[in-house]
């Protein structure tokens, strides 16, 4: 036996939630998604919950809605269910690229949205586009729900927002502008089943020959996936030249903290920060201004 | 807790009640029942080798808890046709030389199908590779896959079965 655990798999939200309200914290009950990080962690006896609950029979947490000018998606999504959708590629062309990237069949077929959030790891490939998105998660328990930005979830490595009682069952955002840029770059050793060695998403609008609502995020090159702050406030409210472009992907430089391991060095990492986050603002700026940010 | 308890699962059209404890994987499940056909590969989701159809989609066998999937409709290699009456993917992979030691050629099939069913009856070579991306094969590459699985499609198309 890889690990001990019981196992729970209620047909309702309600089920679920009352036996997570039960977790006397540090992780004794942990909700169970897809479980194709679930299973590989305890295996390598990373967690060690008593029990799992799995959402897997919970009804209305899967599939994507598009009304009233916002996207949303259930927590239980998978990444297959993404690439399916006949409506997202219009109102998030960064995910549906990542989700394209993402693993294997296998593994995309039963991974879900909130799982790969709640894995808190760098790497996770869905996160720089939900985070320039500006997404939004719902986090539920017995005593009700909460709504709080994606960028406010994660505190540190692995560290992030929910209680042990919580369920993260939306994910949202406001269906960008159609004139909006949307791009989602993924540097890894292969192009499919691997691991993310830097991942770069940008999101940017333009109004009278502007660049408006700019977004950079970036995976795997500090403990959380993070926006660029300080670079994106360089480029807001300004007609990008390839100066500033490239002045702003410096700073992005400056915003991470990446190590050496087994896939990339630091240098590395930081040397394809600069380069794709120039790459894909010139790109960006490029399809926006029409050839009047100096293609 | 932690006790086995009987969970009914649709293995190949034919129904079973099997017992199976919280911890035990749809892998070891499987294997239990002396379904050799799916393979222990990397046991963490690379590999594909122990790749089965649950509903109709390809999922790694060794990442999913039998407890999840009970009342689900499981498919395996052995499923989709026999040495008298093969697939048109099992022969595809025959005609063409898909097959060295033959360890990931269950998976492979099975993820070949699950891209015919969900995803496209007519992949292009990205969409093979797409579909594919899951699955590893260590003995010779995936030149003679892509060609017996764009084969068995044309064939599947143009007999207009989806088996």
């Amino acid at each position: 036996m890889y690990a001990e655990f019981d196992l729970h798999v209620p047909e309702d939200l309600d089920g679920a939630l009352a036996v997570l309200a039960e977790s006397d914290g540090q992780g004794a009950i942990m909700p169970l998604a897809g479980g194709t990080n679930m299973i590989v962690d305890l295996r390598a006896r990373n967690v060690a919950p008593s029990a799992l609950v799995s959402i897997g029979k919970v009804p209305g947490m899967r599939g994507i809605e598009i009304a009233g000018g916002r996207v949303r998606m259930g927590g239980r999504t998978t990444v297959s269910d993404m690439l399916r959708s006949a409506e997202l590629g219009a109102v998030a062309p960064s995910l549906v690229e990542s989700a394209r990237l993402f693993a294997g069949q296998m593994v995309r077929n039963t991974a879900t949205v909130a799982g790969n959030i709640c894995s808190g790891s760098p790497a996770a490939d869905l996160v720089p586009p939900l985070l320039v998105l500006d997404a939004e998660v719902t986090l539920t328990s017995r005593s009700g729900s909460r709504t709080l930005a994606l960028a406010d979830f994660f505190h540190g490595y692995k560290q992030m927002e929910h209680r042990p009682d919580e369920l993260l069952t939306e994910v949202s955002w406001p269906v960008p502008l159609e004139s909006a840029a949307n791009l989602f770059y993924k540097l890894a050793r292969r192009k499919g089943d691997a691991i993310t060695v830097v991942g770069v998403a940008v999101a940017m609008g333009v109004e009278a020959g502007k660049c408006r609502g700019v977004r950079i995020a970036l995976g795997s090159v500090a403990p959380i996936v993070k926006r660029a702050i300080a670079a994106e406030k360089m480029l807001e409210g300004a007609a990008l030249t390839p100066e500033s472009i490239d002045a702003a992907s410096r700073t992005a430089v400056e915003e991470v903290h990446p190590l050496d391991d087994v896939r990339a060095s630091a240098g590395y990492r930081s040397h394809c920060v600069h380069v794709l986050t120039r790459r894909l603002l010139t790109r960006a700026w490029e399809r926006l201004a029409g050839g009047g940010g100096q293609a | 807790m932690n006790e086995a308890k009987a969970i009914r699962l649709t293995i190949n059209g034919r129904d079973r009640d099997v017992g199976a404890l919280p911890n035990e994987t749809l892998l070891e499940t499987l294997r239990g029942l002396a379904h050799f056909e799916v393979k222990s590969g990397c046991e963490k989701g690379d590999c594909g080798a122990c790749a089965v159809l649950v509903d109709g989609q390809a999922v790694d066998s060794c990442l999913t808890l039998t407890w999840t999937v009970e009342g689900a409709a499981v498919t395996t290699v052995s499923g989709l046709g026999t040495v008298d009456a093969p697939h048109p993917l099992q022969k595809a992979f025959i005609d063409r030389g898909a097959a060295q030691c033959g360890y990931c050629t269950p998976g492979l099939i099975i993820a070949a199908q699950s891209m015919l069913d969900n995803d496209t009856r007519d992949p292009s070579e990205d969409d093979m590779r797409a579909a594919l991306s899951g699955n590893l094969c260590r003995c010779t590459g995936y030149t003679k896959v892509f060609d017996a699985v764009g084969e068995a499609a044309r064939i599947m198309r143009e007999g207009g079965e989806s088996s």
